[in-house]
């Protein structure tokens, strides 16, 4: 059976200054510190467990290059259980870990909040003119792409080659739904007014099928094995393929139907002759393709739409729902949710091969382009005119007041106050929970935190390491009678029958 | 979806002041209104859009990521 899908997102943000000269790395580290310092959260991530040159494939290529871990950036880990950082050069929102694609969705409105919070208390302390501003987008429209990653738990028996190939298949044809939108080209061959729109912002950046990288030559099917969990057991699919999404539903979707493509992959239930023949083109030609009428190859020689590819894998993915459920991807709290998904992706599907207007309010580049076409025919404006770039940028724009997306209303999963309150809430069905409690209860005795351990120091002794290898324990069923019951983190040590821990891993009681 | 998130991150009763749709609406039927709304952020965007748009398309740069 599949394993239960835990899965999340990792959003950097654009991000410029205006009224005074910054390099965008000291702007998104006046962000992070706004927000975390303002919220007496500047818990240090521990680095101990980062390793990304490590390959999928098991081997390392001589002229792959891993990206870097910078350690002296601000870096923050919040009492909702995610991450607040500066990556590179941009602000960077981790969602804590989920058990089902509304959480993910939740966690990232929680995200979009954080970020709008730092704007805020950062621009207050910022001389008059002067003001830092994000866009939640994937380019710069110059060539310059910056990422909006999935993560998802796979087992570790699945053969990697196999889930690539079959996963490759959602990733090239889910963009009619996922799509973000985009003025213009940046691919490389060819001029920026080669195309006036397309479908997403991230199809002109990928070279490779498969590969370690992320910046540069990217992989559609990045092999960065790097689980955050007990790596015997599990993978965590690291996928940098998608666009962020203003639209609640598209995020929804994105997750919701990956999560249950991936467990299918996992039972032997997807299509085995649904493989894209040059997934590195044809990505790029159904990006381009915004009447979704130009058939792609299939590797056994047949031709089919990008559409009815998915339908195929919609039917079988239904198939699977008959045979086997998707509990995996459902929970206590979401015990529909895998019928949620495929309802809407039938629905959606549906929309879209009757020209998509019932989509216009859940589809990003659907929504985006309403609004292009309607600006440049009521101002007769050429294909490149600039203004056209600005609506595009201003999508994106995470100032209140300015962002377009908000003005287009797109349907809404998640409600301002649910928002609100995920800021500083764990989810409750993951290990997040734990993380997230802790430092609710004892940010102070906190040294460090990152995905799968926490580090006390608790004022005598060593320091004290708690491991959290598994994602699905340390939930509040497991661990909320352990909260009540201690009032101290050396009674919880004591609890855990780690006294003796020290800085050591090892596996500790049923709640890990 | 309200009380379902709310049971799930542990969100007070009361805080919730906003109720959202179903998950799963039926067929969508806001075609019209949707037109009516984009007329009339049509009307208005020139308020919210960048003053000199081509200024800031140009300095618009992102470079280091992922």
């Amino acid at each position: 059976m599949a394993l239960p899908k835990v899965c999340g997102i990792e959003t950097e943000y654009g991000v410029i200054s205006r009224g005074f000269d910054s390099s965008p790395i000291v702007a998104s580290s006046v962000l992070v510190n706004a927000y975390a310092g303002a919220f007496k959260q500047s818990i240090q991530w521990d680095f101990g467990d980062e390793t990304p040159d490590r390959d999928a494939r098991g081997f390392a290529l001589e002229d792959a290059f891993p990206p870097e871990v910078e350690t002296h950036m601000a870096n923050s880990v919040l009492t909702n259980g995610a991450r607040y950082y500066v990556d590179h050069a941009h602000p960077e929102v981790s969602t804590p870990e989920c058990r089902t694609a509304t959480e993910v969705v939740l966690y990232d409105r929680a995200g979009e909040e954080i970020i709008k919070e730092s704007m805020k208390r950062a621009n207050a302390l910022l001389p008059d003119r002067h003001e830092i501003i994000t866009y939640k987008n994937n380019s710069d429209g110059k060539g310059n792409s910056y990422g909006c990653h999935e993560n998802y738990l796979v087992s570790r028996e699945m053969p990697f080659g196999q889930l690539a190939t079959f996963i490759t298949t959602h990733f090239v044809t889910r963009q009619i739904y996922c799509g973000a939108g985009k003025v213009g080209s940046e691919f490389s061959m060819e001029k920026p007014d080669a195309v006036s729109y397309q479908i997403t912002q991230r199809a002109d950046f990928f070279e490779e099928e498969i590969g370690l990288e992320t910046t540069i030559r990217r992989p559609i099917i990045n092999t960065r094995d790097e689980p955050h969990c007990d790596p015997d057991k599990y993978r965590r699919l690291h996928v940098i393929v998608g666009d962020a999404n203003m639209s609640e539903y598209a995020t929804y979707l994105k997750v919701g139907t990956t999560s249950i493509v991936l467990a299918m992959i996992e039972d032997g239930a997807f299509p085995s002759h649904l493989i894209i023949d040059n997934p590195v083109s044809t990505i790029r030609a159904v990006s381009r393709d915004i009447d979704m009428s130009k058939a792609i190859r299939l590797s056994n020689g047949t031709l089919k739409t990008p559409l009815e590819v998915q339908f195929l894998i919609l039917e079988a993915a239904e198939n699977y729902y008959e045979q086997s459920g998707l509990d995996c991807v459902s929970s206590d709290d979401f015990p529909r949710e895998g019928e949620n998904i495929l309802a809407l992706w039938r629905e959606t599907l549906s929309n879209l091969s009757e020209g998509g207007v019932g989509s216009f309010d859940t589809i990003d580049w659907l929504a985006k382009m309403r609004l292009i076409n309607a600006y440049q025919q009521k101002n007769d404006l050429s294909p490149n005119d600039a203004r056209l770039k600005a609506l595009d940028l201003q999508y994106h724009d995470m100032r209140v007041g300015k962002n377009l997306s908000e003005r287009m209303n797109l349907r809404k999963l998640i409600t301002q106050g649910d928002a609100d309150i995920a800021r500083t809430e764990p989810p409750h069905s993951t290990r997040a929970f734990f993380r997230g409690m802790c430092l609710q209860r004892w940010p102070e005795f906190v040294v460090s935190a990152n995905w799968d351990c926490l580090i006390f120091d608790v004022g005598e002794g060593p320091l004290r390491r708690i491991p959290m290898m598994e994602p699905l324990k340390g939930t509040r069923v497991l661990t909320e009678d352990l909260f009540n019951s201690c009032s101290t983190p050396m009674e919880l040590i004591l609890a855990l029958g780690l006294e003796h821990s020290e800085l050591t891993s090892f596996k500790v009681s049923d709640a890990f | 979806m309200t009380e379902k998130i709310r049971k799930s991150v542990s969100i007070p009763e009361e805080s919730a002041v906003e109720v959202s749709d179903d998950l799963v609406v039926g067929k969508n039927s806001h075609a019209e209104n949707l037109k009516a709304d984009l007329d009339n952020l049509l009307d208005e965007i020139d308020s919210i859009l960048e003053t000199n748009a081509e200024d800031f398309v140009n300095s618009y740069v992102q470079k280091g990521g992922e």
